[in-house]
């Protein structure tokens, strides 16, 4: 795999047909929808961080929905293409140039040989998405493309983007491009309320240090990365120190000694013994992941239920939403 | 498994420490017990065969582990409720069920001060030579009680009291792929170069993980490891590197 990907690098004149990393950014990750069904042997899920903005970039430009695009943390990215096609910019607000020209983002773009498409640094998020017409073609290795730079699986050599890499994909001429009038695109803002279920050892925890938990502030500190976010606020504890080790979902809030919560995120490890309080919802740890260090959240309960159906309205409003087609 | 079962099968399995809690948006845990052993390992991995069968398209990944048994679904597909309703009397009739014997798996390990630079001192904290660390190390049957941590991180357990160790005040950097280690009552082999807390006494030259291997691990969950000691020649001739 890692002969193959190197030699793709060292082979862009060679009928090529893709995009030149000029520059990687801060933090460039290739990304499909994510890794599942290999938790039994200690892989994580990877895929988006906010895997709302990842869906609608693809498509934004009629891809599959778990095509393969870059999630961009912070900004800095360059490319130079080697390819005639259609490319978008969603997530955070970090402007997109091409040739130097700013561009309007959630709204699909052409792009020729030789151009130059520059993603800035994010004035409000944290990630963005940039997706290709067809998606990227990376190799994908256990069933996904999707990076995990912890465990060196996927993406390219299963790293994240260094300058120099060749980001391999088509030339497509999509049947339709779209853009997403405004109304309908999402505010970062810095100050929100995530929904949480209670569950696994919330029994550990006394309706006192519950009620601590979801009434006070937490703040987003510096230690927030894709295997999860730690905050800082008023300790919360639970009556024992620690379980035997047992699996860990999407968006568990693991509370060690010190009493700060932890939202794990997609690049956790798939066990721990560490008491959890009970899980976010993956419509909220798409928002949480566009946070910055400093920002402030708190959390509200919500049932199993209510969990369940916010999820599937989440999933008719973006069925129903008709994008505009860019003639 | 079509049978009905009655509510007093369900509440004998509840007795005996079934539990199903709601762990996340689209997964519940189903808690077996809430002690290690290796008939509470068994029936962890029974319900993971019966749900595999019961659930099919409708399940995302499990996760075994000790005694717990992590179960993600699909919310497109199937709701809590239904989870729950489906499994709850293929839990119930877990118990009656013969134990599951997992593949008895041997892997070699190079024993010595060379391989394994806490040997000397985890001997000497225990009051044992080094050779009957080795002794207890090898002569134990290991069940694989859970993977994670890292890709191919099998926990095996479990070790002699006698050579019980606690992780390190310190965390090593940079641990050696292939390290046979020991933290507390737990063993393990690093599958890869990771930094490690854990009191290292040797080397195995078998991959615990490997992409492009098929099978990928070695050693699954609910399988029995045996080591057998090699010496440095045996270790270098299987691949092992120092």
């Amino acid at each position: 795999m890692s002969t193959n990907q190197s030699s793709l690098a060292s082979q862009s004149n060679q009928a090529n047909s893709g995009f030149k990393v000029q520059q990687p950014g801060l933090l460039t990750l290739i990304q499909d929808a994510g890794r599942l069904g290999h938790h039994r042997i200690g892989l994580t899920t990877g895929g988006p961080l906010d895997s709302q903005a990842f869906k609608w970039a693809n498509r934004l430009l009629g891809n599959e929905l778990n095509a393969t695009a870059l999630e961009v943390s912070i900004g800095g990215l360059v490319l130079t293409a080697e390819v005639d096609t259609w490319i978008v910019l969603t997530g955070a607000e970090m402007p997109l140039k091409i040739n130097g020209q700013e561009q309007d983002r959630w709204h699909a773009h052409p792009v020729k040989a030789g151009d130059q498409i520059e993603v800035g640094f994010s004035a409000l998020g944290a990630r963005g998405y940039l997706a290709v017409a067809g998606g990227f073609q990376v190799e994908h290795s256990f069933s996904s493309s999707a990076t995990v730079t912890r465990e060196g699986i996927g993406g390219l050599n299963g790293e994240k983007l260094q300058q120099g890499d060749y980001l391999k994909c088509a030339a497509v001429k999509p049947a339709q491009t779209f853009r997403l009038p405004e109304a309908y695109r999402p505010d970062y803002s810095d100050q929100i309320t995530l929904r949480v279920i209670t569950g696994y050892q919330q029994h550990a925890f006394s309706d006192y240090q519950k009620r601590v938990f979801f009434s006070s502030e937490y703040k987003v500190t510096d230690r927030a990365d894709r295997m999860g976010y730690r905050l800082e606020g008023p300790e919360v504890k639970p009556s024992i120190d620690g379980i035997l080790s047992e699996g860990i979902c999407h968006g568990a809030i693991q509370i060690p000694a010190d009493g700060q919560p932890i939202v794990l995120l997609n690049d956790r490890q798939t066990i721990g013994g560490y008491p959890k309080i009970g899980s976010m919802i993956s419509l909220d740890t798409a928002r949480m992941a566009q946070l910055l260090p400093g920002s402030r959240v708190s959390f509200e309960e919500i049932t199993i239920d209510d969990a369940h159906n916010l999820h599937c309205l989440a999933h008719a409003h973006f069925e129903r939403i008709q994008p505009e087609a860019i003639s | 498994m079509a049978t009905k079962k009655t509510s007093s099968q369900i509440d004998q399995s509840a007795e005996a420490g079934l539990r199903i809690e709601v762990a996340g948006e689209n997964a519940l845990i189903i808690y077996f017990g809430d002690k290690t052993s290796p008939e509470v390992s068994a029936r962890v991995q029974q319900a993971v065969t019966i749900l595999q069968e019961e659930l099919g398209d409708k399940l995302i990944d499990m996760v075994p582990s000790y005694a717990s048994l992590l179960v993600i679904y699909n919310l497109m597909l199937v709701d809590h409720l239904e989870v729950k309703n489906r499994i709850r009397p293929l839990l119930a009739s877990l118990g009656n069920a013969a134990s599951a014997e997992g593949q008895l798996v041997t892997l070699p390990a190079y024993y010595s001060t060379e391989s394994g630079p806490d040997l000397e001192g985890l001997a000497k904290r225990a009051e044992l030579s080094v050779e009957e660390v080795i002794k207890l190390h090898s002569e134990t049957e290991y069940r694989v009680y859970a993977i994670g941590f890292a890709p191919g991180f099998a926990y095996l357990g479990e070790v002699d009291t006698r050579i019980a160790a606690p992780r390190l005040s310190t965390p090593r950097q940079k641990v050696p792929r292939g390290a046979v280690a020991i933290a507390d009552r737990q063993t393990a082999v690093y599958p890869a170069v990771s930094p490690g807390g854990w009191n290292l006494i040797g080397l195995c030259p078998t991959r615990m993980f490997d992409p492009e291997a098929e099978p990928t691990m070695p050693v699954q969950v609910g399988d029995r490891i045996k080591f057998n000691p090699i010496d440095r020649d045996e270790f270098l001739a299987l691949g092992g590197e120092l």
